[in-house]
């Protein structure tokens, strides 16, 4: 399909590309003169916040914009092919043959009505190959995405595949065409840490076989850093750095890109050596013009120029270019957030805050039991933070409504400052429903869409400090500044305020009562990292002043490396391992640990050696016997571990883990490398 | 500020709640079936309020010799058996109906909200049992209920027939209430309350009713046409109103028989019931697609 003419044209070339959205009645651009070449073999990635155009950017290339979507100007070409220029039958052509897709959610790219295998084999009849090969072309194809028992999976529907496995049948399709481009949009973004690290690694893997070029499109530097050679920044539709991956990352030239690589815990930061850095201000409206820089208002270094000059792409370095007049006072970007923060002591002598013991919950489900939590033991003491971190399915969510009384624990026993808690938080008192509080993960559905913020916070003050009239109003201003949610934001509504807003009001609920411990779930994986920042800055400094416990539920590794003081890691609803964040992150860890630290993409580069787990994670309603890890445990010694299920006990001071291996084998074991039999690429 | 005698959420609320309204309603009047809709409406309403204070006749008491006049241009609809005339009585003929059509609607609407609000937000055996029940209660037809509960008390009034449909209609909008509710307490603001010990009743109408609102007005103008056609038929066969009331299904009533050969006194209110339900409908749908865009 590619002559030898051809691959000296780049895959994908875009000059000057405007594009806008028709909103009532206007253009409003969302990608403004965006320029790239990405060569043949070269993987590119785009990144940026949400709202800034990158799937935009992603849907132009293969004119698959929505209905209100345009092409203002500029030029696209696939493999020289002029993309706008293209007829319906051309352009259906050439998303037959040179350019594939592969999108975040793998489940609805999927039919469900048709077995994997019938839209497999049509992928390949539809590139041209013949109706009886292409049968062993899709197996074939299977094989290469490294699914383990292809032949049955053919034969099986979407939906009885998990969301990894999936994604590996999408991408199968993908290059079932030798694509000359593949455009992956968020494509690990749905998937657990260990199942997006196969994936990334199959992808990387391919393209090194294969020899496609990638626009990899994604909002995490650290999966960008992996997967690419060189990054492009976008912001507000505008390309606003682009380069070689390393230079980009480890030597910013734009305020925008300094700012986000600050707004990420890196490096083994932790909340004690002080607050993030974050980017005020929001992201301008859709399709507002400026004559000036789109970054200009957000800007620490912006000034008369800045506003009322669009800078030009300049070239930093060779192949290193920035949008900014500044560029070279970039990296010494001042800081927006002051970094120091003192944080109270935590004494560990004194009884713990709340203290749970051999908590267990079984659910049931269509006749069957399904132990979503067993024989979990721990505590969590004034002003301290527990990072509760595992794989979907893993209990954490569980676990934290146990607590709560949301779920009433089959099993086991939950201690406030000594005293035993009521199982279901109805028959809990007044007072012991203030202590405990929740901060959720997704703003839109914690916040009543049809009350003010106001309004919101005036209840919970009402309900938890019995206040009333005046008095409640004087204190809701108080919670409101103290949150940093303006006057304006009190009169407003949820749907008209951003993410960051949305779940800083939904703090404030949760501090109306000024709780004693508060449990996170997730309450940042909704918001972009420029908002994470703030968000975490915010939780750390109301653990300072008021010693707020928090059970902080993640499976943003770095995140809860920030903010927690101990980390918990659950998995198939047991305790593999618990001990203070900085022996975790370092130390040796339990094998489940190390697989999954060894597989989270970061972008200081220095990752781990991967460990490979095979396999998915088994079902908690059929989970294994003896250790529930041994299915997938690469440091598997033997028999013992499909039988016995290992006690959990503690290996060091404070460090507790649940394996056969002693602990002192373990860290021979780990010092030495990755398990044997198993080289990671 | 503390001096604000109304509470700064609440004030803010009703006027963000104002704004959004406002919106709608600008996007409603700028649908062309709706301006339609609303258009025969507001005429029919004006009739019912004016009623024969603006039609060239009495419509109950101008009777003349001239019996079962055909159309002419002194009587444009013609007249009928007591020789008044059908299009004063046409005109007067819209009272009636629009105030026992919305008046069993809206006792329909609210009892099937409150119905809806509890077994959706309880669920529970209650819930099952009386799903079953509404179930039942949608097997019947309208009329056919109406035919027994009307025929076993033996009374026919206004009074009567808006109760009934009210009450034959509250389990209808019941279901629908229940479903939008189902979903709503699936969302975290409700367990954010009740772990703040809120009691049911404040959850059920402070914090879910507001966000069912939109599928009650929904409910509440696709109900309206149902009830218009629903009393008319009722009449239509004897149980609804009564004459010697100019309702345009009394009309029919009394004249079909005669359709042949004197159409006009059935065609004409028949065409302005047909006119009211369109018009209901046409409001209805636009209603529908602005709060479920």
């Amino acid at each position: 399909m590619s002559g030898p003419q051809e691959s000296s044209t780049p895959a994908l070339e875009l000059v000057d590309l405007d594009v806008a959205y028709r909103v009532r009645g206007k253009n409003r651009r969302v990608l403004r003169g965006v320029s790239l070449v990405i060569g043949r073999g070269d993987s590119f990635g785009l990144v940026g916040e949400s709202g800034c155009g990158k799937s935009t950017a992603a849907h132009a290339v293969v004119r698959y914009l929505p209905r209100n979507g345009r092409v203002l100007s500029g030029t696209i070409r696939i493999a020289g092919k002029d993309v706008l220029a293209l007829s319906r039958a051309g352009l259906r052509r050439l998303r037959a043959h040179d350019v594939a897709m592969v999108y975040q959610n793998p489940g609805a790219a999927l039919n469900p009505s048709l077995r994997v295998g019938t839209q497999l084999v049509e992928s390949f009849v539809w590139s041209g190959v013949a109706k009886g090969e292409a049968d062993d072309r899709a197996l074939d194809a299977l094989r290469r995405v490294q699914i383990a028992d292809p032949s049955s999976v053919l034969g099986r529907y979407p939906h009885q595949l998990s969301g990894g496995m999936q994604q590996r049948v999408i991408i199968a399709m993908a290059l079932a065409k030798d694509p000359a481009l593949l455009i992956l949009d968020e494509p690990t973004t749905g998937l657990d840490a260990t199942v997006e690290a196969e994936v990334l690694e199959l992808v990387s893997q391919l393209q090194a076989e294969l020899q496609t070029s990638v626009l990899f499109i994604s909002h995490n530097l650290g999966v960008i850093s992996k997967m690419c050679d060189r990054v492009g920044v976008l912001y507000a539709g505008r390309l606003v750095e682009e380069g070689p991956v390393e230079t980009v990352l480890n030597d910013p030239r734009h305020p925008y890109t300094v700012g986000l690589l600050r707004c990420i815990p890196r490096g083994g930061t932790r909340k004690d050596h002080g607050r993030l850095d974050t980017i005020a201000g929001f992201l301008p409206q859709l399709g507002t013009e400026t004559p000036g820089c789109v970054f200009a208002d957000r800007c620490v270094l912006a000034d008369e120029r800045c506003i009322t000059e669009e800078p030009p792409l300049v070239e930093v370095k060779p192949g290193h270019a920035t949008r900014c007049w500044y560029h070279e006072l970039a990296p010494d970007l001042p800081r927006l957030t002051a970094e120091a923060i003192t944080l109270p002591r935590i004494d560990r002598q004194a009884p713990p805050l709340i203290r749970f013991d051999d908590l267990g919950k079984v659910f049931k489900q269509r006749g069957q039991e399904v132990q979503a939590l067993a024989g979990v033991s721990g505590a969590i003491w004034r002003g301290e933070t527990l990072g509760l971190v595992g794989e979907s399915g893993s209990g954490k969510t569980t676990l934290g409504r146990a607590l709560l009384g949301i779920v009433e624990p089959t099993n086991g026993l939950v201690e406030l400052e000594g005293r035993a808690l009521a199982p279901l938080f109805a028959k809990r008192s007044h007072e012991d429903l203030r202590a405990l509080q929740i901060v959720f993960q997704n703003p839109d559905s914690a916040l009543n869409r049809r009350h003010s913020v106001g309004r919101i916070l005036l209840r919970s003050l009402e309900k938890f400090a019995g206040l009333k009239g005046a008095e409640a109003r004087r204190q809701m201003y108080q919670l409101a500044e103290r949150m940093r949610l303006s006057e304006r934001t009190l009169t407003q509504k949820p749907a008209q305020l951003s993410g960051g807003l949305k779940q800083r009001a939904a703090i404030a609920r949760a501090f109306a009562g000024d709780p004693s411990l508060v449990v996170c779930d997730e309450p940042t994986s909704a918001l972009d990292v420029s908002v994470q920042a703030a968000i975490l800055n915010l939780l750390v400094e109301l653990q300072a002043e008021r010693g707020v416990g928090f059970l902080f539920i993640s499976h943003d590794l770095g995140v809860v490396r920030y903010i927690s003081d101990r980390i918990a890691v659950l998995y198939v609803g047991r305790l593999m391992e618990l001990g203070p964040a900085e022996v975790v992150f370092s130390g040796t860890n339990h094998p489940y640990t190390e697989a999954l630290l060894s597989a989270v993409p970061t972008v200081d580069g220095v990752a781990r050696e991967r460990i490979r787990l095979e396999g998915d994670i088994p079902s908690a309603a059929d989970p294994p016997h003896g250790c529930v890890f041994h299915t997938r445990c690469p440091r598997k010694v033997g028999a013992v571990c499909e039988e016995v299920e290992p006690p959990f006990v503690e290996v060091e001071e404070d460090h507790w883990m649940g394996c056969h291996i002693p602990i002192d084998e373990l860290r021979r074991l780990q010092a030495a490398g990755a398990p044997a039999g198993d080289p990671a690429p | 500020m503390t001096a604000v005698e109304p509470a700064v959420g609440q004030a803010a609320a009703t006027s963000e709640a104002r704004a959004a309204r406002n919106e709608r309603l600008l996007l409603l009047l700028r649908t062309p079936s709706v301006v339609v809709g609303l258009l025969v409406l507001l005429f029919w309403l004006t009739t019912a309020i004016l009623g024969d204070k603006i039609t060239p006749y009495d419509p109950l008491f101008d009777q003349t010799p001239d019996v079962l006049l055909g159309p002419s241009g002194e009587h444009w609809f013609g007249t009928d058996r007591l020789g008044r005339d059908v299009f004063s009585r046409v005109l007067a003929g819209s009272r009636d109906i629009l105030l026992v059509a919305p008046a069993a609607t809206l006792l329909g609407t609210a009892l099937g909200t409150a119905i809806g609000l509890v077994l959706g937000y309880y669920r529970g055996v209650v819930d099952d049992v009386a799903s079953r029940g509404i179930d039942a209660v949608l097997v019947l037809p309208v009329i056919i209920t109406g035919v027994v509960v009307i025929t076993a008390l033996g009374s026919r009034s206004a009074a009567v027939v808006t109760l009934l449909i009210g009450l034959v209609f509250a389990p209808l909008v019941a279901r629908t209430v229940r479903a939008a509710v189902l979903a709503e307490v699936e969302l975290d603001y409700v367990l954010a309350a009740r772990l703040r010990s809120e009691n049911g009743l404040h959850i059920m109408f402070k914090e879910i009713l507001p966000n069912v609102m939109p599928t009650i007005v929904v409910e509440f103008t696709v109900r309206l046409g149902y009830a218009i056609f629903a009393v008319a038929g009722l009449t239509f066969i004897g149980l609804g109103l009564q004459p010697p009331s100019p309702d345009w299904a009394v009309q029919v009533f009394e004249y079909y028989a005669l359709i042949d050969p004197y159409w006009w006194a059935t065609l004409f209110p028949a065409l302005a019931i047909a006119s009211l339900v369109i018009a209901v409908n046409l409001v209805g749908d636009g209603v529908r697609e602005v709060y479920e865009r």
